[in-house]
């Protein structure tokens, strides 16, 4: 039963790593989604960039942006498809190095303080 | 869902920030409490979940997109307050990484995706399997009802976030400072494609794998029962 258990565990990791190769089955899907358009977008929509929402837009450079390499807008699918799964890569590292860090520290100061 | 910096004034993403934070404390309070050291793996491998759920776009017609978020799902895992630190890592490293979700706004992204989501989802799961269907069996279901649920919960939260802002905060002469859509025009647009496309979507993802987790004999999280380390107790036992 433990070892059924193991087994299932793998299979949701292996499903995590299929999930990351089809990620950009995500890109399919074209637009924006709603109220999260850029400056320009919301200029083309109600006419004008509001002045607080053009103060702080910008605010953050993110080093992948929209899960992209800088300059890659407007590549094509298979360009952004490859950086999409390299962003998905980065993301979920990331996020595990995160999760696991913060676990091991919750649990270490269970220990201590009893 | 994840709203950009600028859509919301700095004094709206202060008042979510500002109610977020103690829900980060209470979860690690929590988490700390009844997170099994073996469990760890678990709650690593529900975070990248979220964050890799979340990329996958799904159209909507009219032209926008939105996704699934697979909060509830972790939820129903490993309990709700473990998922509101699952999902908030993962909308931090979207934020921090990918621009997707504002920095100012981290605190209004969390309060709707890693607590207003999980939370509705999580209880509204456990009424439906404790009282309303006891069986088992019927777990899944119960799953994909709070899946849905909670992600609509959290896209009208978002929505009336975007749609006080015009009237809230405005030039002198009316002219909207930061989203200038009011409330009447942001519900029915944040709703109406997570009711129609984005809560299937969840729903469907978070009864299946709910399905497979029973299965493969994982235990699903127990409000009711006490989690305690395996070693501890058995260092009890040995002791008395």
């Amino acid at each position: 039963m433990c070892s059924g258990k193991a087994k299932g565990r793998l299979k949701l990791w292996l499903g995590l790593l299929v999930m990351i190769v089809l990620t950009p089955l995500g890109l399919l899907a074209s637009g924006t989604a709603w109220g999260e358009w850029g400056s320009d977008e919301i200029k083309s929509l109600v006419g004008f960039i509001p002045k607080g929402l053009q103060r702080f837009s910008d605010l953050w450079k993110a080093p992948l942006p929209d899960y992209s390499f800088k300059g890659w807008e407007g590549a094509p699918f298979l360009h952004s498809a490859f950086a999409y799964i390299a962003s998905a890569v980065v993301g979920v590292a990331v996020v595990l190095g995160m999760t696991y860090l913060l676990g091991w520290l919750l649990a270490k100061s269970k220990e201590n303080n009893g | 869902m994840h709203i950009p910096d600028g859509y919301l004034s700095p004094q709206t993403s202060g008042v979510l920030l500002a109610a977020m934070t103690p829900i980060w404390i209470r979860a690690s309070q929590k988490v700390k409490r009844t997170l099994q050291a073996r469990n760890v793996p678990l709650m690593a491998l529900g975070a990248a979940f979220t964050f890799t759920i979340m990329m996958f776009n799904v159209p909507i017609p009219g032209g926008t997109t939105a996704h699934a978020v697979g909060g509830t799902l972790v939820a129903i895992a490993l309990g709700p307050w473990a998922a509101t630190i699952a999902v908030t890592i993962a909308l931090v490293v979207q934020a921090i990484f990918f621009g997707d979700g504002g920095i100012l706004a981290i605190g209004a992204n969390c309060f709707n995706m890693a607590f207003v989501l999980p939370f509705v989802g999580y209880y509204v799961y456990k009424t439906i399997a404790s009282r309303i269907n006891p069986n088992p069996r019927y777990k899944w279901l119960a799953a994909g009802i709070g899946s849905y649920v909670g992600i609509n919960a959290a896209a009208l939260v978002a929505a009336i976030e975007f749609g006080i802002q015009p009237a809230l905060f405005h030039t002198a002469q009316g002219v909207p400072l930061y989203s200038p859509y009011p409330l009447s025009v942001t519900i029915p647009a944040m709703t109406i494609p997570h009711l129609l496309v984005a809560g299937v979507v969840e729903a469907i993802v978070t009864a299946g794998v709910v399905a497979y987790l029973q299965r493969s004999g994982e235990p699903l999280f127990n409000q009711g029962r006490k989690q305690v380390d395996t070693a501890r107790s058995v260092d009890t036992a040995a002791q008395s």
